[in-house]
């Protein structure tokens, strides 16, 4: 891997350890993830792939009982020190979760949710980026004509894709991914594929996968993690080729998990 | 040994649960066949819209009486629907699970009071109060709407916890991950989805506010009339048949059970105003 300042890496995590009550789920975890990059997050279950994606956008905060130390640096700046503002963390730090989580509204509300909260109220602004986050969804030619409708009223996909228009609206730098097609077929699973190859033009995501091939087929670089701890994390052509660490060569050969 | 078998303990709940329903039905079947032939003799217009309630003189309107339940009734919301529902939403999206754990048992407790009891407090503390600085006669309108306000408050603030507390986690997420705050996640996605859950505790509310009787009679005043401000003594539907019926006969004693019939009906249309919002809610997933 050739030598790069640090500067050109969105994400910085520095030796971090997390702990849900007395159990440890991440142990002293490095990783970084660069600029217009999809970095994947592979292992087996239960092995704190969620755990670390949430301390990225500090969703863990919501748990009672979660301990963190360590660092985790955003476009340098530390995301766990006290002056942090939580909430312009999140609209920096985007989500998208396993299951597709559309609000209880109608299609045009979700998708400028979280304009609304950062106080945008001016309509004709509210219907621009509506339009263009939809587009960059690949989800405009769906929906122009019902966007009163519910967003639950979409198939399965369509309402990922609103979920991820939804992020797209309050432009963020990063997007965070937790299985985003664990719950789509095939075909569906494709094109969000397409569609993240197409983001990372703006964006920088961090995905975390339990599908080894979408790893490869997506991502820049990739990161196993077995039992909380970061086990080999390189470029995905080098981890899916020629490992360094014997334990992810026997999970990518498929002799684990 | 086996004292009854399985076909046994089936055949016993059986006659327990239709006996159940029978008795309810009974009464029901009791009370529309004793009220319901003298709101024909008598005339449902007369009956529902005239003003005059003289059983001496044959006179039996009771529209003051429903004037009087409504007013109490819609008071008895303005003052326990919001208070009820912020306390909900502060157990449900603020307070630690413990401190819920504590509360929300205590204020379903709070159900079990004896009205008598909230009658009681009513007219030793709340009248005084309205009589020395409001001015009237401190037994009213208002006493009974601040009464019935805080009785309902066990009913809006229950239903209305665990509709909210049914909303999917991932609405929350969703939302605390777009930037927005715990209120404005609250305000903006939660309550929206638990909308029909807490109509329907205000519902619930209604109904028991309209059919409360001992409460109402002791700290509303009783006086049959249309009330023209909060602070006039009123008389609701329930006081009238209570305060009544231990002397009354004859096509008194009809009109009092035709009174118990207007009530039935109130009652039956807002409980099932109330299962249409609940099951709403429960589709809604
Ligand atoms: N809220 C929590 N409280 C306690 N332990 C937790 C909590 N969430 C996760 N864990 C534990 O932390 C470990 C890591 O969980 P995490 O969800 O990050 O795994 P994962 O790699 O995302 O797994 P999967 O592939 O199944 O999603 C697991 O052992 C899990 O049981
Ligand atoms: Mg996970």
């Amino acid at each position: 891997m050739e030598k790069q300042s640090s500067a050109e890496y969105i994400i910085n995590i520095k030796n971090l350890d997390l702990f849900y009550g007395k159990f440890q789920a991440l142990i002293a975890v490095d990783m970084l993830a660069q600029k217009n990059m999809i970095t994947a997050l592979i292992g087996p279950s239960g092995c704190g792939k969620s755990t670390l994606l949430r301390c990225l956008n500090r969703m863990n905060d919501l748990i009672r009982g979660v301990k963190i130390t360590g660092k985790i640096e955003i476009n340098n700046l530390d995301i766990y020190s006290k002056s942090t503002d939580v909430t312009e963390l999140r609209k920096n730090v985007g989500m998208v979760f396993q299951r597709p989580n559309p609000f209880p509204l109608s299609i045009y509300d979700n998708v400028v949710y979280g304009l609304r909260v950062a106080g945008i109220r001016n309509k004709t602004e509210l219907d621009e980026i509506a339009e263009k986050s939809l587009r960059g969804a690949w989800l405009w030619d769906q929906v122009k004509d019902k966007l009163n409708h519910p967003g639950l009223e979409l198939p399965l996909d369509q309402q990922q894709r609103l979920c991820i228009a939804r992020l797209l609206a309050v432009q963020p730098e990063v997007i965070l991914m937790d299985e985003p097609c664990s719950s789509l077929d095939p075909i569906a699973t494709m094109k969000i594929e397409e569609l993240m190859i197409e983001l990372k033009k703006e964006y920088t995501i961090v995905i975390v996968t339990h599908n080894m091939q979408q790893a490869s087929r997506v991502s820049d670089f990739t990161g196993y993690m077995l039992l909380g701890e970061m086990i080999e994390f390189d470029k995905t052509v080098n981890i899916f080729t020629r490992p360094a660490n014997k334990l992810t060569e026997e999970y990518i050969s498929g002799k684990y998990g | 040994m086996k004292l009854v078998g399985e076909k046994g303990v089936q055949r016993i709940l059986m006659i327990t649960a239709l006996s159940a329903i029978s008795s309810l039905l009974l009464i029901a079947l009791f009370i529309f066949s004793e009220g319901l032939p003298f709101i024909f003799k008598y005339g449902a217009g007369n009956f529902l819209l005239a003003n005059e309630w003289d059983p001496n003189t044959g006179h039996f309107g009771i529209f003051p009486m429903i004037m009087s339940s409504v007013w109490v009734t819609l008071g008895a919301m303005v003052v326990g629907a919001p208070l009820g529902i912020a306390g909900a939403i502060f157990l449900s999206e603020y307070a630690s699970p413990i401190i819920m754990k504590i509360v929300k048992p205590t204020i379903e407790l709070l159900a079990a009071i004896p009205s008598v009891v909230y009658g009681f407090i009513g007219v030793m503390v709340l009248a005084p109060v309205i009589r020395n600085n409001l001015g009237g006669p401190g037994l009213s309108l208002l006493a009974g709407c601040i009464i019935l306000g805080i009785m309902i408050l066990p009913t809006v603030i229950s239903i209305s916890i665990d509709s909210i507390l049914a909303v999917p986690r991932s609405y929350r997420e969703g939302s605390l991950a777009l930037g927005a705050t715990t209120w404005q996640t609250t305000h903006m996605v939660t309550i929206k989805a638990a909308r029909s859950g807490i109509v329907a505790s205000i519902i619930l509310g209604l109904g028991r506010a309209i059919g409360e009787t001992m409460a109402v009679i002791m700290v509303a005043g009783n006086s049959v009339n249309i009330p023209n401000s909060a602070l006039d003594s009123v008389r609701t539907l329930t006081a009238n048949i209570a305060l009544e019926m231990s002397y009354a006969t004859g096509m008194h004693r009809e009109a009092l059970f035709a009174t118990g019939v207007i009530l039935f009906i109130i009652i039956m249309i807002l409980n099932s105003i109330a299962s249409v919002a609940i099951r709403n809610r429960n589709a809604k997933k």
